[in-house]
């Protein structure tokens, strides 16, 4: 097509700019929220949650973002449609990076309740719908991914309810509850790096795998993914033993001693939330652009099986790292210092629970909102009767947000849609 | 530019520290019954009065934090224990502080000495109804704890003992409730009728305070049922 190659270089560059200025909105903000429980509990300083954040962001977006980056690059809309026309598709998903990204913006300013996940997919469903025909979005795909919005909150509740009754059984109502805390954390760490691990070999690798001419079986991957549990246990073993009973604490609470065990259990756990937000958040700033990269460089073939370049993860871990580095540490200082109510024991059983869900889901290609899926992980922990007070308006500001930010996601598309169309259309 | 769904809007103030600090300060107005007293036994009103004082400056700043705790619970807060229990707490709780003040307010007021038979009983008394609010001060320091395990196993247990220690000592206050009102009947005829009148009155009220102090146990005991 000739747009292609005339404005090729032109268009990927926009998208790149685009993608990185929404990935820069998730680290300076989103990440903010997953990390937020672990510098609140005192787990990790700001500084640690930061570096952490660095790191896991980065390998989660790469090594587990694959999948959600390709149900936003083509599942929700029907590529079938676009055959004829693929420059709609690249307008439409220019479009939506931008619109996504202002409303990131402008909503923050104005302490508006946003998701990520709910500005992209908005995004595209509105340009596509409103800007081609209803006939281009891929409706039962769209239905799934708004039901796993319900869902997600919900499972990843269940999962934090039974984890934190796990370590209330195992550990809270035991005479012993420090030496229990010693015994059992090593089998909650091999956990949160088996998880990882399985997610990350499963689905994530996939592209890196073929690329090397590796394939696995599924046993295989067990395998390997148990031995990652059993190192990251060893590891966080080595930590624990570090962690000696200071009497003079128990003075205050007799469980002072205890929460520092669960304490050193959360850096871990933490990096498990910062790797899931990863794999999830950063598709939705990564998917669009892999959508225009790979229409354009096959001169407008829709349906090209084209493997997604590594460099398209890469530049959304980079946004990332740098919203982070710039504006991140400031919203993460702030969420921390306003939660102070909850312990290491709690916020590890959230975090795990959250986590969980949000890798599970991203295995899956779902895109879910990270932030709810805390949030729904929160009152799983707050239903067995392990959290002071929770402030039920909260799930009100989340329903706030479904009816706010996809119509204003999808309205912002919209204009941007006819805005480059008539700019580039007439080529 | 922070998000206004940042999840740190999920997390209410907990109630049970707050519950904690008012407790304190009202048992701490109640142990402030004991020097009264003996300012009392010893006719230094002057010394009372000073001590009538302090009694009304923590009852009134139990009364801000009774207010201020009835401020942060919205109905909105989602809480391991029942809302009304907690307020059923701190009404007790506040009761404690109104019942000290309002003896020692009748007692300087009319100036009531104590017939010097009943002194040491009386002091004795009043020792034993501040040691059962002490006790239920206890009781309510183990709230935090009780939160860390969820309400379950061994915690529950211990202040469960707690409670029990608390009922054990409220009844040794009636029993000396019982012996002192006595042995004022046996002097009652030898003073004159309305000052004996009052000091029914205040015997009675002394052992309201001890009352107040178990149900406060008691509401607890209600909230662990859950």
């Amino acid at each position: 097509m000739e747009l292609f190659t005339t404005y090729g270089t032109l268009l990927i560059i926009l998208a790149g700019l685009f993608g990185f200025f929404m990935a820069w909105g998730v680290g300076a903000n989103d990440v903010a929220n997953a990390m937020g429980t672990s510098v609140g509990s005192k787990a990790l300083t700001i500084k640690q949650a930061i570096l952490i954040a660095m790191v896991f962001e980065f390998a989660g977006a790469y090594l587990a973002g694959g999948e959600v980056t390709s149900t936003i690059r083509k599942g929700i809309v029907d590529a079938e449609v676009f055959t004829d026309s693929p420059d709609l598709l690249v307008f439409g998903m220019l479009s939506a990076l931008l619109a996504a990204g202002t409303w990131l913006m402008v909503a923050s300013f104005m302490g508006w309740p946003v998701s990520t996940t709910h500005s992209i997919v908005g995004a595209i469903v509105g340009f596509a719908a409103v800007g081609v025909s209803t006939d281009a979005v891929n409706w039962g795909k769209v239905s799934t991914i708004v039901a796993s919005w319900v869902v997600s909150p919900v499972i990843a509740g269940t999962m934090a309810f039974a984890i934190f009754r796990s370590v209330q059984h195992l550990i809270l109502i035991q005479d012993d509850p420090f030496d229990k805390a010693k015994k059992y954390a090593p089998m909650y760490m091999f956990l949160v790096g088996f998880l990882m691990a399985m997610v990350t070999i499963l689905k994530g690798l996939k592209h890196v795998f073929k690329d090397i001419g590796i394939s696995m079986t599924f046993g295989e991957s067990i395998v390997w993914a148990i031995m990652f549990g059993i190192f990251v246990a060893i590891l966080g073993s080595f930590l624990l033993s570090k962690v000696k009973r200071d009497e003079a604490l128990e003075a205050g609470n007799r469980f002072a001693n205890v929460e520092r065990v669960f304490a050193v259990l959360m850096i871990f756990t933490a990096c498990s939330m910062a790797f899931a937000h990863g794999s999830n958040d950063v598709a939705n700033a990564v998917g669009p652009l892999a959508a225009v990269v790979s229409v354009v460089s096959s001169g407008g073939d829709i349906a090209a099986k084209s493997v997604m370049p590594s460099w398209i993860l890469l530049l959304g871990g980079a946004g990332i790292v740098f919203g982070l580095a710039t504006y991140g540490y400031k919203v993460m200082g702030t969420i921390g210092r306003k939660i102070t109510e909850l312990t290491p024991s709690r916020g590890f059983s959230a975090e795990l629970g959250a986590a969980a869900t949000v890798v599970f889901a991203s295995g899956t290609g779902l895109p879910i909102s990270t932030t709810h899926t805390l949030v729904g992980a929160v009152l799983g922990v707050g239903l067995a009767r392990g959290i002071g007070a929770l402030n039920l308006r909260m799930i009100g500001s989340i329903f706030l947000s479904w009816v706010v930010t996809l119509p204003a996601g999808a309205g912002l598309a919209i204009i941007f849609f006819f805005f480059f169309k008539a700019v580039f259309g007439s080529v | 530019m922070v998000f206004s769904n940042s999840i740190s809007n999920l997390f209410g103030k907990s109630p049970i520290k707050p519950l904690q600090e008012h407790m304190s300060l009202v048992v701490e107005c109640a142990s402030k019954l004991e020097p009264f007293f003996e300012a009392v036994l010893a006719d230094e009103w002057q010394n009372a009065s000073d001590i009538f004082d302090q009694i009304a400056d923590d009852e009134n700043g139990a009364d801000d934090l009774k207010k201020q705790f009835r401020l942060n619970m919205p109905k909105s807060l989602f809480m391991p224990m029942s809302r009304g229990d907690l307020l059923g707490i701190l009404a007790q709780q506040d009761n404690i502080a109104n019942a000290t003040k309002d003896v020692c307010g009748l007692v300087l007021g009319r100036e009531m000495a104590i017939p010097s038979v009943l002194q040491s009983d009386f002091i004795a008394y009043v020792k034993s109804a501040i040691q059962t609010c002490e006790k239920a001060r206890k009781a309510i320091e183990e709230l935090d704890e009780l939160l860390e395990t969820g309400f379950t196993g061994q915690e529950v247990k211990f202040v469960q003992k707690l409670i029990r220690d608390l009922d054990a000592q409220e009844q040794k206050v009636d029993k000396r409730e019982r012996k002192l009102r006595h042995r004022l009947f046996k002097i009652e005829a030898e003073i004159p009728p309305v000052h004996v009148m009052f000091l029914y009155n205040i015997i009675d009220n002394i052992g309201g305070i001890a009352d107040t102090a178990e149900q406060v146990g008691n509401q607890l005991e209600l909230l662990l049922a859950k």
